[in-house]
């Protein structure tokens, strides 16, 4: 027992990631082995991302600089695509749609999610609250855009009921551009809120109680415990579910793909997958479909950089505090 | 990119046990003495008359699809706005079920996600555990090129991967679904690799000195310490493959292949301007089985889905 005690010692004297063997020689040997056995045990994931993904990505960039029917040869046009598709009023259109379902879904549906997660956390019994929210993120999009597309009818119960009490038309959700556009933004957090709900209601319980009741034993009120304490502590989380909602609302298709059959009325609600899916599906034109595929690249990587930077203003972080 | 938060990444912040979420009394706090016992009652009448409010914004879709799925089509003519079905009837189920192959999407969605997450299971704890605990050369770069591929949106390489399916003849086939999925996960190895960082190295020392071979290690001591994290990423893999749709909708084409959701889709391209509650029957039947398993596991799950947002999801 003892010797093995001594041979748990030595490996956390060392830095390295495993524990080396005690006698060099064998030391080596079983090194040269465990090497392999490194390449091995990735192998599998390795080549999968190699193949179906960085391969593909690779692909995307070197298609989106031709011109090619996925028969004949591929010629070489430059950025041809790229400067065809900055003057295609679909891709603008889809740019922005994408964007302003991006900026009203995220901080509304993130604000509802840390509102109702901190009101759960005050509650003694949340189980059914729990499954209640979380149930539209284990239901399909395709299914919850179907049953959103009943509700959104003209003659739907939705719009009878907004009539009624505010005594206008009964609004043709669905028929309507711009009321298309918000029926998307609102299936949108209707289904994505369970899920921050759930993480952020692990993040108020991961806050040590005593910071809490120390707040609590210096006169602070529930609201000030909220604003200085619960909130800066989960800032950190709260801003990294904003850049992963915000990478997701920007791959919005499901939803407008069925909710408002096609990204109709006219396109009103067409997003840049759709865009990219309608090019590359619809119309068979591989070469301004990888074009804004790569915009929507760019794009993603421009939003979280902002994102990212934007953060050390709002986010609080423990160890800064300590 | 989710390494700048340090607090994130670190592998403790995701409890292997499932306790991330205490879902009842566990977590919950008594307020401060100075609250008179009236009061706190009242906050807590209150809190609920907030929630349930949100509660039932949150179940009244599900309800209405339920509701609408048992009227007659005269009656949603006449009445769309009745309440109640007047009178019930299980046409529409019988209907949606005959008219397309909803059984056998069923079995498709169904083997496909079995398929996956077994699979993603397996190759996604060895290359974790490879980049926790194995010392290789260009593991820390692989592994930044791991996490970097997570930035790439998957919609960006749409086209090239269906390319790459119709050379290897997987179009219209769910080999395009199963192969790439439980072969390329950059962020099951990703979650694996927390959940292996968070078991002490003790566990593996004894065998390591004894030069039992990584392969056993991995397989007789770190695989049944995983458990808990192995049910986390079957549950998130298991979701995310049983709703996909973009994919599943470019590569396949035969309705008996189709997934639930592409066959609901379909489903609705087709009869969804006829009879609104035949389409609403469909989406039942396409739902209310998730929704009940999601009612039986719902701890495991909620805490696995937790256990993944703080951890880089």
């Amino acid at each position: 027992m003892s010797d093995l005690a001594t041979g748990e010692r030595m490996p956390q004297a060392a830095p390295a990631a495993s524990a080396p063997p005690p006698t060099p020689r064998r030391e080596s040997a079983w090194r040269r082995r465990d090497r392999r056995w490194g390449y091995l045990f990735i192998g599998p994931q390795l080549l999968g991302m190699t193949v179906f993904v960085v391969l593909p990505f690779a692909a995307s960039l070197v298609l989106a600089l031709a011109s090619w029917d996925g028969l004949s040869e591929l010629s070489w046009v430059g950025f041809e695509n790229f400067t065809a598709q900055f003057q295609d009023e679909l891709l603008w259109r889809s740019i922005v749609n994408t964007l302003i379902i991006a900026v009203v879904t995220v901080p509304i549906g993130l604000g509802l999610a840390v509102v109702i997660a901190v009101a759960l956390e005050r509650l003694k019994t949340r189980t059914l609250y729990l499954v209640l929210f979380f149930a539209p993120v284990v239901t399909s999009t395709v299914a919850v855009a179907m049953i959103w597309q009943q509700m959104f009818r003209a003659d739907g119960v939705l719009s009878t009921t907004i009539a009624n009490v505010f005594g206008i038309d009964p609004p043709d959700w669905l028929g309507d551009p711009k009321l298309a556009l918000l029926a998307v933004c609102i299936v949108t957090i209707w289904s994505s809120l369970g899920l921050n709900v759930v993480i952020f209601l692990a993040g108020l319980q991961n806050i040590s109680p005593s910071v809490i009741e120390a707040a609590r034993i210096d006169g602070a009120g529930a609201w000030r415990l909220f604003r200085s304490i619960r909130l800066p502590l989960l800032s950190p989380i709260v801003f990294f579910s904003s850049v992963v909602a915000f990478i997701s609302s920007l791959q919005t298709f499901d939803t407008v793909y069925v909710l408002v059959s096609n990204a109709g009325p006219d396109n009103a609600t067409r997003t840049i997958v759709y865009h990219i899916y309608d090019l590359g599906f619809g119309k068979f034109q591989i070469g301004p479909s990888s074009a804004a595929s790569v915009i929507l690249l760019l794009l993603t990587l421009v939003i979280t950089a902002i994102q990212f930077g934007a953060q050390k203003k709002f986010v609080h972080y423990e160890d800064d505090a300590a | 990119m989710s390494l700048t938060n340090p607090s994130l990444v670190d592998g403790t912040q995701l409890p292997p046990t499932d306790s991330t979420i205490a879902i009842s009394a566990p977590g919950y706090r008594p307020r401060a003495p100075r609250t008179g016992k009236g009061k706190r009652r009242l906050s807590q009448t209150l809190l609920h008359a907030l929630l349930v409010v949100g509660g039932l914004a949150m179940v009244f879709p599900f309800l209405w699809m339920l509701l609408t799925s048992f009227k007659t089509l005269p009656q949603l003519l006449k009445d769309p706005l009745s309440v109640l079905p007047q009178p019930w009837t299980l046409d529409n189920y019988a209907d949606a079920w005959n008219a397309v192959p909803f059984g056998q999407a069923y079995l498709n969605s169904l083997y496909i996600a079995a398929l996956v997450v077994a699979g993603t299971l397996l190759t996604a704890s060895m290359a974790g555990y490879a980049f926790a605990r194995i010392r290789f050369r260009g593991a820390k770069v692989l592994f930044i090129l791991f996490l970097a591929t997570q930035m790439i949106p998957k919609q960006v390489t749409l086209i090239p991967f269906y390319l790459l399916m119709t050379q290897l003849g997987w179009v219209d086939s769910h080999l395009a679904l199963i192969v790439p999925g439980l072969l390329a996960n950059p962020f099951a190895v990703f979650l694996m690799r927390q959940f292996v960082l968070s078991l002490p190295k003790e566990l593996e020392e004894a065998a390591i000195v004894d030069g039992a071979g990584r392969w056993r290690i991995f397989w007789s001591i770190i695989l049944p310490n995983l458990k808990p994290g192995l049910a986390a990423l079957s549950i998130i893999v298991a979701l995310d493959v049983w709703n996909a749709f973009l994919f599943p909708l470019v590569l396949l084409n035969t309705p008996d292949l189709f997934t639930v959701p592409l066959l609901l889709s379909a489903f609705q391209g087709q009869f969804g301007s006829i009879n609104y509650g035949l389409v609403m029957a469909a989406s039942a039947i396409s739902t209310i089985p998730m929704l009940i398993v999601f009612v039986i596991g719902q701890r495991r799950i909620l805490n696995s889905m937790a256990a993944s947002g703080l951890g880089g999801r």
